[in-house]
């Protein structure tokens, strides 16, 4: 598995990525207030955010594919929910509406992310006066991620290379058993995590 | 059924941000108070294992898979407070970093599965596990209060994009509910089989027992409960009400129709019923509601059933 899916492209050296957290963080907001505020009606305000967007996607240096493939990963969410829009009285405009704000505000999103390591994004929040718990929760939660998904798999394979019936019943015995397996590792794990943090100084 | 951004209007975001802040920091501040150090780390664990959790697909009808929320799972072994901190930040990071709902839309998202899903949940897990203090009981009581959570989320979630005027509620709440109903057996399924094999393999950490919830907490479900009564208020009883509002207009149409008829014959089997029409598919989705809530009760004491005989044979 590799260990960082989530900000896959965060690292990279790019224009963009030097800038500093709070600079993106803050235009990345701004963004997606402006652009679920103001009605779409507005079409050039949309044209250039866009153009922007592509514009700061293009110096990220960022691969176009990861881009393009995460953004059509949940474009068919929108959609579908946005299609039940259609059967009201201003439908149409409706719908274009919503399509359009999700889709710009989706692709802001995922350049945030991919701009912004996550240890810097908590080091932003401690900054805020983010509740402290709150934080070393979220950095836990990081840190543990991946270790928790690579025993997933594991237990997947072992479970996947002992069974030969793959009837659905046995889908939902195998993979309810398999999150149970991983909450109790969790707890166990969690304790030695607490032995280990108290051995270092941490209170 | 993470809200993505644009489909909420300005007030809608305003008052579920307000509701969730409002819940999120109860929920922060019982868990300051009663948390201990050596708790900490488990909730970080609980938040990956959440995200992980949510990452496995089950599969249901056909090709299509469905995935669990957790949010009854992490309220019936950590806690109902621990579980609205766990579910909101998981919800935080799939947003960020997975552009997986809305960052405006987060008020609400957080709204609908951390607070209404987790303590909405937890008080029915509560309620039925009192009435029927079995170990039986119990896995109905956590089958049925799963399925309630997502539904209920569903609800609030359809109730929110009307509020928006984003999709019309007689369009949104049948839409929303009846999938998610679909859904909510699969995660009270899945609850209910995590828990049990908890159980059997570990026992200790299920340890959370109903009867001795103290009088101290009562007073907590009273505050939360206060927050999601008026998320029931501003985001569905609005559209609910609107039924008799229906048939009253119907009732003025017809009068004011007859005036205009020149014949004195009353066309009274001849109503429109296009009116009528519109209130019932709501009306329809709400008796399918109540008689889908009961067959799923039965589906769960069934399920129960065999999942406490087994343990018992287990155990001897």
């Amino acid at each position: 598995m590799r260990h960082d899916f989530i900000d896959r492209y965060s690292r990279i050296d790019s224009p963009i990525h030097r800038r500093p957290t709070w600079i993106k963080v803050v235009l990345a907001i701004s963004n997606v207030i402006t652009v679920v505020a103001v009605p779409i009606s507005y079409t050039l305000f949309f044209g250039i955010i866009g153009s922007l967007l592509l514009l700061i996607a293009q110096m990220s240096k960022i691969p176009k594919i990861f881009l393009l493939k995460r953004i059509i990963l949940l474009e068919p969410f929108i959609m579908m929910i946005a299609m039940l829009s259609l059967f009201q009285v201003n439908g149409g405009i409706i719908f274009l509406s919503i399509v359009t704000k999700s889709t710009l505000c989706l692709f802001t999103m995922i350049l945030l992310s991919n701009t912004t390591p996550f240890s810097e994004l908590l080091d932003f929040l401690k900054r805020l006066r983010f509740p402290h718990l709150l934080i070393t929760i979220l950095a836990l939660m990081y840190r543990y991620l991946f270790v928790l998904i690579d025993e997933k798999e594991r237990m997947h394979r072992a479970r996947e290379s002992r069974s030969f019936k793959k009837n659905k019943a046995h889908v939902w015995i195998s993979k309810s058993a398999i999150i149970a397996q991983l909450f109790v590792r969790s707890t166990e794990r969690a304790e030695r995590i607490y032995s280990a943090m108290c051995a270092r100084g941490w209170k | 059924m993470h809200i993505p951004d644009g489909f909420l209007d300005t007030k809608t975001i305003v008052a579920t941000t307000t509701l969730s802040a409002v819940g999120f920091s109860i929920a922060l501040r019982n868990l300051k108070n009663r948390i201990i150090p050596r708790q900490v780390p488990m909730m970080g664990l609980a938040a990956a294992f959440v995200f992980v959790a949510q990452m496995l697909n089950f599969p249901i009808i056909g090709g299509t898979s469905g995935h669990l929320i957790g949010s009854v799972l992490i309220a019936v072994l950590l806690g109902p407070s621990a579980a609205v901190i766990v579910i909101t930040l998981v919800l935080l990071v799939q947003c960020f970093f997975f552009a997986d709902g809305g960052l405006l839309a987060l008020g609400a998202n957080v709204f609908n599965m951390a607070i209404v899903g987790s303590l909405f949940g937890y008080s029915i897990y509560l309620a039925i596990y009192k009435i029927i203090p079995t170990e039986k009981g119990r896995y109905l009581a956590i089958g049925f209060a799963s399925w309630c959570s997502t539904v209920l989320a569903s609800i609030f979630c359809a109730g929110e994009l009307a509020c928006a005027g984003s999709v019309n509620w007689k369009m949104a709440f049948p839409a929303m509910t009846n999938i998610h109903m679909l859904i909510g057996i699969g995660e009270g399924m899945i609850t209910t089989l995590v828990i049990a094999t908890i159980q059997r393999t570990r026992a200790e950490l299920l340890s959370l027992d109903a009867h001795k919830i103290k009088a101290s907490r009562y007073k907590e479900f009273l505050v939360y409960g206060v927050v999601i009564v008026i998320g029931l208020i501003l985001f569905v009883l609005p559209f609910i009400s609107k039924l008799p509002d229906g048939l009253e207009k119907v009732a003025a149409m017809l009068g004011f129709e007859y005036k205009t008829l020149v014949e004195p014959i009353v066309p009274s089997p001849i109503i429109d019923y296009q009116f009528p029409g519109i209130g019932s598919p709501v009306l329809a989705t709400w008796i399918a509601g109540v008689v889908g809530a009961v067959v799923v009760f039965v589906l769960a004491s069934i399920f129960s059933h065999f999942l406490a005989v087994k343990s018992e044979k287990q155990a001897h």
